[in-house]
């Protein structure tokens, strides 16, 4: 299926890799503290952000249950606009649609804003196959492109690179996609950040195309709003002829107004900032000729296992993500094993709760990723839409474990237990791996003991046999740190 | 195209076959009970915050009144060495003296926009918790692209009229189907080790001028 990375491994031997790896570790380690530390400073300005969690919360699980609704009357609002809805079931339907709109402007290249959506479906490289390229024009999906890697963190997708690597990337690749980097590069962040506005710069302003996803889109009005940092997402949503938007049906909101919940809470949960440097917002086609809005506006729905996460009563509400990241910076689990281990585009304890919806778990990765957690819920508390992740992984889990009906592309099928076949095996070495890190666990589970409703006894599943032979600890009598500590005398398998 | 539209919703819907008819309507089902702003502050203290905030993200924010404007402005692009100045057709024209103008024409290429040393634009509202300057294409803004190209850009803020406090204000100020830019501080990547690199895209230098009445 598309989206998955081909030739992943299931997530404890990607872990296993990950965590011998020391620039990544180190990287990881520094990049998750200091996000977190500013981050619960913004939060902490807001006295009413739980309420504010609420009502995220609230919006998005209303419009979830009233979606179809909601589609078209934003249907509605963006075609009055004089902007053209299309509809893409799964990731092929998508990227067909795209290359054909490319196509019928007689162009055979685009600029691309980063995307989580686009990057989900494998877009980049369809187009590649129909003979277009995509340049991704976020510095740091740049350095990813550039360096034929993967993004490995939501909001900090090269945080596995260093300046050093970056640099280098920089003086041999840039010549082949462009304008190349200067001969004395050093690696100081802003003479790299310099060489990719120049190298970006002449891209901006010869595209005639750009793709792009979304963050919001208001229902009522058929406004689309993108959020980001560096400016590259307002040059491809202004420069432009012909903007194309691929985004997750999920992503709706009602009203105009709800957007003055997420435009607090995003922001400051996600990079820490009052707000972040550049919002942009367009409605169709409106104001083209006096603004300077693209003339061409598409946008295409994208289901792609959306609507088979909806009918899991329990797993929907990971649809209310609004890709903050603030999960992962909190995560022990990901902090020590990195992005890639996830083996998709959404990493983190959010990517172990919805990959394996959006993508089912028939494949190891997918299996075993409800595993990729020690169930601290310090991802919960964090969440601004107050996803109960924990409880999804056990549902989940419980899934792989004993099998049961889950939609799969719109069909009711029964899942059959995992039991006896290679997903078991993976995903008994996922809880294996997970409890034989303590240092993945320690940094979680005092927080576990004060903050979470939810303190699992016994692992569900083959993690049930494995804890009850090993004697897993209750949460709040003892942390699972002090277990360790009493029973392995403190030596860290670090 | 239209095969799948069904498809999709129809998907939808048999997902949300629990989901009862009668249920809680939308202006039940979220309740607002966060702020509408945070603190109290009298409009000349909302200011000075908008000021703290803006400086905090590192725009260069400087103070006049209405007759001081022109030298101020005349000053700060003298200071920054630019010889070309884009304009929006509706900012004030005596706004700017002694610098040549640009005018920012519908027809004008990415090109040209690069080739200008600066800009010169009003704002429709300005937000004082977030530090935030939100442009709505109106005549004295222009179009998106022209704050957005050229490297340095001066906004003009009318304090304290366009000064709000918080996000829910502003948005209550706006017209949704406007072409909007909201800008807080220049544009900055933390791509590279997490390190702050100021101006990546955007213009590296924004200065916001608070401009009193009088
Ligand atoms: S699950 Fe919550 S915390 Fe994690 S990325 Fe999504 S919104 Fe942010």
């Amino acid at each position: 299926m598309s989206g998955t990375f081909l030739g992943m491994p299931a997530f404890p031997e990607a872990a296993r890799k990950a965590v011998a790896d020391e620039t990544l570790r180190g990287n990881l380690r520094h990049a998750t503290h200091t996000i977190r530390a500013k981050r619960a400073r913004a939060v902490s300005e807001l006295s009413d952000w739980a309420a504010l969690r609420e009502a995220g919360k609230r919006i998005k699980d209303h419009t979830l249950r009233h979606l179809d609704r909601y589609l078209i009357q934003l249907e509605e609002a963006v075609t009055a606009a004089g902007g053209t809805v299309h509809w893409a079931a799964d990731a092929h339907e998508a990227n067909r649609i795209v290359a054909e709109l490319v196509k019928a402007t007689g162009e055979s290249e685009v600029v691309k804003v980063k995307s989580m959506a686009t990057q989900e479906i494998g877009l980049n490289e369809a187009l590649e196959a129909e003979g277009i390229r995509a340049y991704e024009t976020d510095l740091a999906e740049l350095i990813v492109q550039l360096g034929g890697d993967r993004p490995s963190h939501i909001l900090v997708p090269a945080i596995h690179r260093n300046r050093g690597e970056i640099r280098d990337i920089f003086r041999s690749r840039m010549g082949a996609w462009g304008r190349p980097a200067p001969e004395d590069l050093t690696d100081s962040p802003a003479e790299l950040a310099e060489a990719a506005r120049r190298h970006l710069r002449e891209k901006f302003l010869r595209a005639k195309v750009a793709v792009s996803g979304a963050n919001f889109m208001v229902a009522e009005t058929g406004t689309l709003v993108v959020v980001e940092s560096e400016g590259n997402g307002r040059m491809c949503l202004t420069l432009p002829e012909t903007l194309i938007s691929v985004v997750g049906i999920e992503k709706i909101v009602p009203t105009w107004r709800d957007l003055e919940v997420f435009l607090q809470t995003l922001p400051r949960s996600s990079t820490a900032e009052r707000m972040n440097p550049y919002t942009s917002m367009w409605t169709g086609t409106t104001g083209s000729g006096t603004a300077d809005v693209p003339r061409a506006f598409h946008l295409v729905l994208l289901d792609n296992g959306r609507t088979d996460t909806l009918a899991d009563q329990v797993g929907r509400q990971a649809l209310r993500c609004i890709r903050c990241s603030a999960c992962l910076n909190v995560c022990p689990v990901y902090e020590r094993a990195g992005g890639h281990a996830y083996g998709s585009v959404y990493p983190g304890p959010i990517g172990a709760i919805l990959s394996p919806q959006l993508r089912g778990t028939g494949s190891e990765i997918d299996a075993s990723l409800p595993y990729a957690s020690s169930l601290c819920g310090a991802c919960y508390d964090v969440c601004p839409v107050a996803i109960d992740i924990p409880e999804v992984l056990v549902h989940l889990r419980e899934r792989v474990v004993e099998g049961g009906p889950v939609t799969r592309a719109g069909n009711k099928v029964v899942l059959k237990p995992a039991k006896g076949h290679a997903a078991e095996r993976a995903v008994m070495r996922a809880a294996r791996w997970a409890f034989s890190h303590p240092g993945a666990l320690r940094a979680g589970q005092r927080l576990a003991s004060r903050s979470r409703r939810f303190h699992p006894r016994t692992l569900p599943g083959p993690g049930r046999a494995w804890s009850a032979s090993r004697d897993l600890p209750a949460l709040p009598a003892e942390p699972f740190r002090d277990w360790w500590q009493r029973t392995h005398g403190g030596k860290e398998a670090r | 195209m239209s095969g799948s539209r069904e498809l999709i919703l129809g998907r939808v819907r048999r997902a949300l076959a629990d989901v009862p008819e009668d249920e809680t309507p939308y202006e039940q089902a979220v309740p607002r009970d966060y702020g509408e702003r945070h603190g109290e502050r009298t409009p000349a203290e909302t200011v000075d915050l908008l000021a703290e905030n803006l400086a905090d993200y590192r725009a260069i924010v400087h103070r006049t009144n209405a007759p001081g404007l022109p030298s101020v402005l005349a000053g700060l692009l003298a200071a920054r060495g630019a010889r070309t100045v884009l304009v929006p057709a509706g900012l004030p024209s005596h706004w700017l003296t002694g610098v040549e103008q640009v005018a920012d024409r519908a027809e004008s290429t990415p090109y040209e926009l690069d080739r200008v040393d600066s800009v010169v634009t009003g704002c429709a509202v300005a937000i004082a918790e977030t530090g935030t300057l939100v442009l709505d294409g109106s005549p004295d803004q222009g179009r998106p692209r022209i704050t957005l190209v050229p490297d340095h850009h001066i906004c003009v803020v009318r304090v304290p009229d366009q000064v709000v406090s918080s996000v829910p204000q502003a948005l209550r100020r706006l017209t949704p189907t406007r072409p909007m830019t909201w800008i807080s501080g220049p544009s900055a990547t933390s791509d590279i080790e997490l390190e702050r690199v100021e101006g990546v895209h955007g213009p590296r230098t924004l200065e916001v001028v608070l401009m009193s009445e009088a």
